[in-house]
C-alpha cells in the first residue's frame, strides 16, 4: 500500500501511515490517557491545592499495584491468569525485609537480586503445574495462591523486618524536578528494561502466538508449553519486583499485602487486554492503575464514604470496558 | 525389508492412529519420489489430514516408521518437523490473527524477500506487512501461509486442500506454483477433492480408505480417475450406481394442503421475495449459490428469526413463531450444516438424543428415563450411529454427529424438518445412509425441505426442487430433470437453452469455484 506513493512524498507519506497505525494500535491505551488527563484537571478543580505532594503521595501508592498488573499483563497475555499475584508479593516482600533487616547496604544487593531470582522460580513452579499436570490455570494459581500466602506468613507472622536505605530512595522522593516522582521513574525503568526487549525478541512474539491461537501457534512451531511457562515466570518476576517495591515504600515487610490479585485483573481489564489473551501490552494496564488510584484520591477529597467508593469503582471499571468494548464493535462494522 | 532408501525422499510406513474407540489411522503407507507432487486421496474421513499431521508433528502416532532420504525420523512437534524440511500449509491456516504479517513471519523465522517473492509467484499484487493477520481475508491468509511454507525451501511441502478456499484466479497461479515444484529434489503432497486439479499437478496418487492405503495410481494413466474413484468408495461406488438408476419418485397426493406454506417472504437484504409449498410426504430440495437468501430463509422457517414481511401458514393456519422452542411445538425442527451449533458436545450421544424429550420445552420436573430409553435405542439403530465411542459427542466423526442430530429428531416422531446443507463435510458412507433415511421419513409422511449444496444430491433425495437466486424463486424442477447442469443454469439464473460459460463449466466440478464464478457473472 505505502509503496504506491510518489518519491518525494514517499516519507512523509511513510511516517504518517506509520504515525497512523501506532495510533490505530494503541488507540485503547490513548483513550485512558485522555480520561486520566481529564480525571487530573478534576483533581484540581476539586481540590486546588493538589500538587507536588500529591503526586508523590499517588506514585508511591501506584507502584506496587502498577507492577503487579504487569505481572497479570504477561500472564493473560498467553489466555493463562495467575490469581497467586498477592500471594507472591506477600511472599517476596517478607523474605525481602527479614534477610535486609540489621543488613549491610551492600549485602541488600545479593537480597534483591535473590528475591528476583526467587520470583521466577515462584512462577516457573505455577506455569510448570499448569502446564504439566493441565489442570486450568484459575485452579492452579488458586491453588498456589493459599501455599505461597501460607509460606510468607511461616516467614513473619506480623509486619517486620526492614528494607536497606539505597532501596527505599529509590522510591521515595522526586527526581530532578518536584513534579517527578522517583517511583515514576522507577516503574518506567524496570518496564523499558524488561518488557520492551522482551516484546521484540521472539520470545514476546510467541507470548502473544499462544495467546491469540494456541493452534497456530503450535504449527508454527512454537513450543506452547514452554511459552507458558516463560509467561508464569515473568509473572513471577514483576510480582517479586511488586513485593519489594511494598518493602521499598513501606520499610517493612507486610505478610498479608491487600487486594492487589484482583486489582491487578481489574486494571488489566481496563487497560485493553483481552482476558482471551493475544492482545494488549503493559502500558494500559499502568495507566489504568494510575486512574483507579486517582480516582479513589478524588472520592476520599469529596468526601465520599469509602465504601461507596469502592461500589462506584466497580461500576466505573464495568461502565468503561463496556463502553470501550461498544466503540471497538463499531469500528470494526464500518 | 530392506534399510536402503529405494531411491524415495519420504518413506512412511505402518502408520497407524486411534483416538479412543475411533480409529483414524490403521497402517497407512505412503512413498514420496523426489521431485514428484504426489497426490493424497480418500473420501472425507480416511485419514488423509491425520496422516499429514503426523507427518509433521502435530499428532504423534501411535506406531509406524517415518523415513526421510533414507533415515529413520522421529518427529514430536511441528517446529522438529520443520527443522527436518517438513512444513505443511494445513487446512486451517496457521497464522496467529492477534499478530501482524511480519510478526507472523519472524515467528516462523522465514526470510521476508523469499516470502515477498512467492506472494507475488502466487499472484498477489503486494501485501501489506503490518497488517494484522485478523483484518485479512482467508484467502489471503492462506497464500500467506503457503508463501511463507515455499519461502523456507522444504525437502516435503504438504498441502491439505489447499485451493478449497481459495477464488478461481488464485486458485490457478497456486496450481502452477505447485506444478513447477515438480522435477526438483523436493517433493509435495498435495491434497484436494477437486479431480482436475490432481489430474493437472500430480504424477502419482496414494488413496487411503477408512485409514488405509488400498492404492498407488499413476495419474498419467487414461483411466486414473476412474480407478481412484473405485479406491476411494470401494464397495460404495456400486450403492451408489445403483441409486441413481431410481430417481426418487414423488409421493405427493394432488390436492393435498400443503404442510408449510409461505408467500412473499422478505427478510434483511437477501430474502427478497420467496413463496413455496412444502407439502407432506415429499422432500422439496433448495438450490441456491452461496448467500441467495436461504440462510435467513431457513432461519424463517425454524423460529430463530421474523420475518419483515410475507405469510407464514403451517398446516393452513397463519404462524408466528417468535422462538425455535414454538417451530418445534408445532413440529418444525432443524437440522443445521454445523453440527457444533445442534449438539451438546460434551454429553454423551444417549443425552444428546434424548434432549428433546428430556427437556420438554418449558416444562419442568423428574425426567421419565423408562419411556426414554426404548425410543434412543431406537434411533440410535436406525441412524446405525457408531456408539463404539460411548462417551462424548465430541469424539465422534463429523458423519456420525450429524446422524446424532437427525437421529434425535427421529426419536421424538417428527413431522417437519428443515435440513440445511446436512452432509457438509461428511463422509460418503454416511451421506450414503442420510439420503435413503429422509426419503423414508417423507414416506412415513414427513415433510422435508433439503437445502444442499451438493447438486448431485437433488437427484438422489428428492421429490422436487426450487431454485433461489437473488432473494427470489427462479425455478421449479422435478428430481427427474434436476441434473447437475441443469441445476447449476437455474442457480446462476441463466435460461435453459443459454449456453453454459466456460468457468461455470469448470464449476461443475467444485462448488466453491461455483460461488466464484457466480459473483464474477453477477458483476
Amino acid at each position: 500500500m505505502s509503496t504506491t506513493f510518489d518519491t518525494p512524498t514517499k516519507t512523509t507519506g511513510r511516517s504518517v501511515a506509520t504515525l497512523a497505525l501506532i495510533v490505530r494500535r494503541n488507540i485503547w491505551t490513548l483513550g485512558l490517557i485522555g480520561i486520566l488527563v481529564l480525571l487530573v484537571v478534576v483533581t484540581k478543580i476539586i481540590q486546588p491545592s493538589y500538587g507536588p505532594a500529591g503526586i508523590q503521595g499517588l506514585a508511591i501508592s501506584v507502584l506496587p499495584l502498577a507492577l503487579a498488573a504487569v505481572a497479570q499483563t504477561c500472564a493473560v497475555l498467553a489466555r493463562g491468569i495467575d490469581l497467586s499475584i498477592g500471594s507472591m508479593m506477600a511472599l517476596t516482600s517478607v523474605v525481602s525485609a527479614t534477610l535486609m533487616a540489621d543488613r549491610s547496604e551492600s549485602f541488600a544487593i545479593i537480597v534483591v537480586i535473590g528475591v528476583l531470582v526467587l520470583g521466577l522460580i515462584l512462577g516457573a513452579v505455577n506455569g510448570a503445574l499448569v502446564v504439566f499436570t493441565r489442570v486450568p490455570d484459575i485452579v492452579v494459581t488458586l491453588a498456589m495462591l493459599f501455599v505461597w500466602a501460607g509460606a510468607a506468613l511461616l516467614v513473619l507472622n506480623t509486619p517486620g523486618g526492614g528494607s536497606a536505605q539505597w532501596l527505599s530512595a529509590l522510591t521515595r522522593g522526586p527526581l530532578f524536578s518536584q513534579w517527578v516522582p522517583r517511583a515514576a521513574v522507577a516503574l518506567l525503568v524496570i518496564v523499558g528494561i524488561i518488557w520492551i526487549p522482551i516484546r521484540r525478541s521472539r520470545l514476546g512474539i510467541s507470548l502473544y502466538a499462544v495467546g491469540s491461537d494456541p493452534l497456530a501457534a503450535f504449527r508454527s512451531g512454537v513450543s506452547v508449553s514452554r511459552t507458558k511457562i516463560f509467561s508464569y515466570m515473568l509473572a513471577g518476576l514483576f510480582s517479586a519486583m511488586a513485593g519489594l517495591s511494598l518493602t521499598a515504600t513501606t520499610g517493612i515487610g507486610t505478610p498479608v499485602p491487600g487486594p492487589y490479585t484482583l486489582m491487578s485483573v481489574a486494571a488489566v481489564v481496563l487497560g485493553g487486554v483481552s482476558l482471551a489473551g493475544g492482545t494488549g501490552g503493559v502500558f494500559g494496564p499502568i495507566v489504568a492503575v494510575v486512574i483507579l488510584s486517582l480516582l479513589r484520591t478524588d472520592m476520599t477529597f469529596l468526601n465520599v464514604d469509602t465504601n461507596l467508593a469502592t461500589v462506584v469503582q466497580g461500576l466505573i471499571l464495568v461502565g468503561v470496558v463496556m463502553v470501550g468494548s461498544l466503540i471497538q464493535m463499531r469500528r470494526r462494522e464500518t | 525389508m530392506s534399510q536402503g532408501n529405494n531411491g524415495y525422499l519420504l518413506e512412511a510406513t505402518g502408520v497407524s492412529k486411534r483416538y479412543g474407540a475411533v480409529v483414524a489411522l490403521e497402517s497407512a503407507s505412503l512413498r514420496v519420489l523426489p521431485g514428484e507432487v504426489h497426490a493424497l486421496m480418500g473420501a472425507n474421513g480416511a485419514g488423509k489430514s491425520t496422516l499429514v499431521k503426523i507427518l509433521t508433528g502435530g499428532v504423534r502416532p501411535d506406531s509406524g516408521v517415518i523415513r526421510v532420504r533414507g533415515k529413520d525420523r522421529k518427529i514430536h512437534s511441528p517446529a522438529e518437523a520443520r527443522r527436518g524440511g517438513l512444513v505443511s500449509v494445513y487446512q486451517e491456516p496457521a497464522v496467529i490473527p492477534d499478530l501482524d504479517v511480519s510478526s507472523n513471519l519472524r515467528l516462523t523465522q522465514t526470510p521476508v524477500e523469499p516470502f515477498r517473492h512467492w506472494i507475488q509467484e502466487l499472484g498477489l499484487q503486494s501485501i501489506d506487512l503490518t497488517r494484522k493477520a485478523r483484518e485479512l481475508p482467508l484467502a489471503t491468509l492462506r497464500i500467506i501461509d503457503l508463501a511463507r511454507a515455499l519461502a523456507i525451501e522444504p525437502d516435503v511441502l504438504m498441502l491439505d486442500e489447499m485451493t478449497a478456499a481459495l477464488p478461481a484466479n488464485l486458485t490457478e497461479s497456486v496450481l502452477e506454483v505447485v506444478n513447477d515444484l515438480r522435477g526438483g529434489v523436493r517433493c509435495t503432497i498435495f491434497i484436494s477433492h477437486r479431480m482436475t486439479e490432481i489430474a493437472s499437478v500430480c504424477d502419482r496418487a496414494t488413496v487411503l480408505r477408512e485409514g488405509e492405503t488400498v492404492g498407488v495410481v499413476d495419474v498419467a494413466d487414461a483411466d486414473s480417475a476412474d480407478r481412484i474413484v473405485e479406491l476411494m468408495l470401494g464397495e460404495i461406488a456400486e450403492d451408489m450406481a445403483e441409486m441413481a438408476e431410481h430417481p426418487a419418485t414423488s409421493h405427493r397426493a394432488d390436492g393435498e394442503r400443503p404442510r408449510i406454506e409461505v408467500r412473499n417472504l422478505a427478510a434483511h437484504v437477501r430474502l427478497r421475495d420467496v413463496s413455496l409449498k412444502l407439502y407432506p410426504g415429499e422432500v422439496l430440495g433448495v438450490v441456491a449459490l452461496e448467500g441467495q437468501g436461504q440462510d435467513e430463509l431457513f432461519d424463517i422457517l425454524s423460529g430463530a428469526e421474523r420475518p419483515a414481511s410475507g405469510e407464514f401458514l403451517v398446516d393452513g393456519n397463519e404462524a408466528i413463531l417468535r422462538h425455535p422452542a414454538d417451530a418445534i411445538r408445532k413440529g418444525i425442527v432443524f437440522v443445521p450444516a454445523d453440527r457444533a451449533e445442534a449438539l451438546l458436545m460434551q454429553r454423551p450421544v444417549r443425552d444428546n438424543i434424548a434432549l428433546p424429550f428430556s427437556a420438554p420445552l418449558r416444562k419442568w420436573g423428574p425426567i421419565r428415563t423408562r419411556e426414554e430409553k426404548p425410543k434412543v435405542d431406537k434411533a440410535i439403530d436406525r441412524l446405525q450411529i457408531d456408539t463404539r465411542a460411548q462417551r462424548e459427542v465430541r469424539f465422534l466423526s463429523g458423519g456420525n454427529q450429524q446422524k446424532v442430530t437427525i437421529a434425535r429428531w427421529v426419536a421424538t416422531g417428527l413431522e417437519t424438518m428443515l435440513c440445511f446443507d446436512p452432509t457438509r463435510g461428511i463422509d460418503i458412507r454416511t451421506k450414503h445412509q442420510i439420503y435413503p433415511l429422509l426419503r423414508e421419513l417423507a414416506e412415513a409422511g414427513a415433510a422435508i425441505l433439503l437445502y444442499t449444496s451438493e447438486l448431485s444430491e437433488i437427484q438422489l433425495a428428492c421429490d422436487r426442487a426450487i431454485v433461489i437466486f437473488g432473494g427470489e424463486v427462479v425455478a421449479e424442477i422435478p428430481a427427474g430433470d434436476a441434473d447437475e447442469a441443469t441445476l447449476l443454469r437455474a442457480a446462476h439464473n441463466l435460461s435453459s437453452d443459454a449456453p453454459l460459460p466456460e468457468e461455470v463449466l469448470a464449476a461443475a466440478h467444485g462448488t466453491d469455484e461455483g460461488q466464484e464464478d457466480a459473483e464474477m457473472s453477477e458483476r
